[in-house]
């Protein structure tokens, strides 16, 4: 595996300290402390309800965390919405339901933000959106609607579309629960692909092949806090909480 | 061969079938009727039974049309010349068509001033309506209500023209502060220039009252289905965007500004507009300080503006909560701030939902401006019950004149239903 040639340097990218979170009276995170440097993939798996999700979206704001703090890329995360604009510019998403544009077409869903938040030429915009269509393989597409994508070609204009804003942080919201087992692969080749140009990526997901093969770190989460992190290998061969051992047993068992 | 399946189970697809054509349809006349007319004794029973009733109603109907007397002076004339035929008095519609049209009062050497604006109402609608239209036919869509003014209330061409101007400046003067100094006091910025620029407009106007100048005719002769169209037109184009800002105001985070929308779509919709009416013509001028005169038009162009603006409002919001959160998510994840979120993905979205119960409102509103007949205003309505009804020429005449209502206020309707339909036929992306 290319595991060498990914490089993570020292610099950090997010940094959450102390993070807190309910949601009404209900915990969801708890005492969330996670540091991420410029390069690193980072695989975020657990039972549902566990808040992996919530602690992504955090990142990004679209949840907001009573307390602690996240640093993004320098830019502290507060309630100024000009740091979370900044933040949001630099941080690409992707939804488990894609959340395309449905009026629309697909070169429109890709160029939108470019040119009304990077100020980008129209032209210029278009070139840098064909550019990443081909990246995921689906340039002939550009004039159609989502409506009329499959599942897993919609998934990859959802990557395409965060690609175009350029962003040095890549968060995935389990991108591939929605799709058919069939499309599942053609998504993970396209993060795979992501991953090995050195993006700094944080996934939500169940697919523990793409684990294995593109993380560098699995971090497992239940009840709203960080149980157990590592290595992929060490991760999945030698979990050393009960409850990741329950866990993996459950999803690897059959 | 197992003991379960009485053969093997084996089986793999060597050739693969090609797609083959559907099965053609049994066509013609025939066969639709027997599938929709005549489909079992039931339907077969009610398709006679409707047949007889239409046919008896375009048989006692057709000869009261088709045997109608066009040129007479009065009731009593045409009266006489049918003898008792059972047969209609279009002459109402020769002798008094033009104040039904354009009211009692409005001079009748005038009459190619609302016309002209008529027309050119189709013109400056079209690029709105139709975005294959050249762009640059908005500007005139634009320049369309100013122009529409002049020529209806007529005045020197530099009234509308310094109002126009005052508008442009307190653009200009948002839009500058606005990004300098923020939002709120761009918004104190551009009011207060378009003020001062209408108000020293007004002295330059006034100075000039005969250039380039039209008969003037005040509001209070203004009537007739013309009414109809200037309050239906203005308050349409006026309650659509105020409809959106409350309904996006009600849906707004800050208490203050959500609170305003709740309790002012609450009010409005709970009070019949006939008072809102009645508030308009007599109340009003109680809270204007003594001595100011407010044009009763413009009056109940408030007043019909804030009840339907109030309604718009409730069936955007209804477009708003269709959406799934994750476009607003969507949205904001990829940076855009809450108004280019709104303006690009939110609202194209939601306002295509709501479609149906906009024109709904719209056409609603446009039948309820003959209320204004109510504060002795004469639209067209008001003008059939009172002058024209009440006339000694042409008392009893009903069917004829509010049958010649009806068919205006149809096809105006029936116009924006079709349009609607198409709007929605030409926005489907979704293919589902």
């Amino acid at each position: 595996m290319a595991e060498a040639q990914m490089k993570i340097s020292d610099e950090v990218a997010i940094e959450i300290k102390n993070m807190n979170k309910w949601y009404g009276t209900f915990h969801v995170l708890r005492d969330i402390d996670l540091t991420v440097q410029r390069g690193e993939r980072i695989v975020i798996c657990g039972p549902s309800g566990s808040g992996k999700s919530t602690l992504i979206r955090c990142i990004n704001a679209l949840e907001e965390h009573q307390a602690g703090q996240i640093t993004v890329d320098g830019t502290l995360l507060s309630s100024d919405l000009k740091n979370i604009d900044t933040i949001r510019k630099e941080v690409g998403m992707c939804f488990q339901h894609f959340n395309l544009f449905p009026h629309l077409t697909i070169l429109e869903n890709l160029t939108l933000a470019p040119i009304w938040v990077r100020k980008t030429p129209k032209k210029e915009a278009e070139e840098t959106a064909m550019h990443y269509l081909g990246k995921v393989k689906i340039p002939d597409q550009a004039n159609k609607y989502p409506g009329q994508l499959s599942g897993g070609q919609q998934q990859r204009v959802a990557i395409a579309r965060s690609l175009c804003m350029k962003p040095r942080i890549m968060l995935f919201d389990e991108p591939t629960s929605a799709l058919d087992p069939e499309m599942i692969k053609e998504v993970l080749d396209t993060m795979i692909e992501l991953a090995e140009e050195g993006m700094t990526m944080l996934c939500v997901t169940h697919e523990m092949g793409f684990a294995r093969q593109v993380a560098n770190r699995v971090i497992f989460m239940d009840a709203g806090q960080i149980v157990e992190q590592n290595e992929p290998e060490e991760f999945f061969n030698n979990p050393k909480s009960e409850r990741t051992q329950l866990f993996l047993s459950q999803i690897l068992g059959h | 061969m197992s003991d379960k399946n009485s053969q093997s189970v084996s089986y793999v697809r060597e050739t693969f079938l090609e797609q083959s054509p559907p099965p053609l349809k049994e066509a013609g006349v025939v066969k639709w009727m027997r599938e929709n007319l005549f489909s079992g004794w039931a339907n077969s029973l009610l398709t006679i039974v409707a047949i007889y009733f239409v046919v008896n109603i375009i048989i006692d109907v057709w000869p009261w049309f088709a045997n109608g007397v066009w040129n007479t002076k009065s009731l009593a004339e045409c009266r006489e010349i049918l003898q008792g035929a059972n047969a209609a008095c279009f002459s109402v519609l020769q002798e008094r068509g033009n104040q039904m049209l354009f009211g009692i009062a409005y001079p009748a050497d005038q009459y190619w001033r609302p016309t002209l604006g008529f027309v050119l109402l189709f013109i400056a609608a079209g690029p709105v309506l139709f975005n294959k239209l050249p762009k640059q036919m908005l500007y005139f869509s634009a320049a369309y209500p100013f122009l529409a003014f002049w020529l209806i209330w007529g005045g020197t061409i530099l009234t509308p023209i310094m109002i126009a101007l005052g508008l442009i400046a307190g653009y200009y003067a948002f839009t500058n502060v606005e990004r300098l100094k923020g939002f709120a006091l761009g918004v104190v910025a551009g009011v207060a220039a378009a003020t001062v620029c209408v108000w020293l407009g007004g002295f330059i106007s006034g100075a000039l009252p005969g250039l380039i100048a039209l008969e003037v005719i005040p509001s209070r002769d203004m009537g007739g289905f013309m009414l109809n169209m200037i309050l239906g037109t203005i308050c349409v184009s006026l309650s659509l965007p105020l409809g959106i800002l409350l309904a996006l105001g009600r849906q707004s985070d800050l208490p203050i500004i959500k609170g305003i929308c709740v309790v002012f779509i609450e009010f409005i919709r709970g009070v019949p507009l006939i008072t809102l009416l009645f508030v308009a013509s007599v109340v009003l001028a109680y809270f204007f300080p003594p001595g100011t005169n407010l044009d009763l038009i413009l009056r109940v162009i408030i007043m019909i503006t804030m009840f339907s603006a109030a309604y718009i409002a409730e069936v955007i919001r209804g477009g708003l909560a269709a959406l799934p959160r994750g476009q607003y998510e969507a949205g904001d994840s990829l940076g855009l701030d809450y108004a280019q979120n709104m303006r690009l993905i939110i609202l194209p979205q939601a306002l295509k939902i709501s479609i149906p119960g906009i024109v709904n409102v719209a056409v609603g509103l446009f039948k309820d401006t003959t209320l204004v007949s109510v504060i002795s205003m004469f639209d067209l309505v008001g003008a059939i019950r009172g002058p024209i009804l009440g006339s000694t020429d042409w008392t009893g005449v009903y069917w004829e004149a509010f049958g010649f209502a009806a068919l205006l206020f149809f096809v105006i309707c029936y116009g924006i239903s079709q349009y609607s339909q198409w709007l929605e036929r030409q926005l489907r992306t979704d293919h589902r």
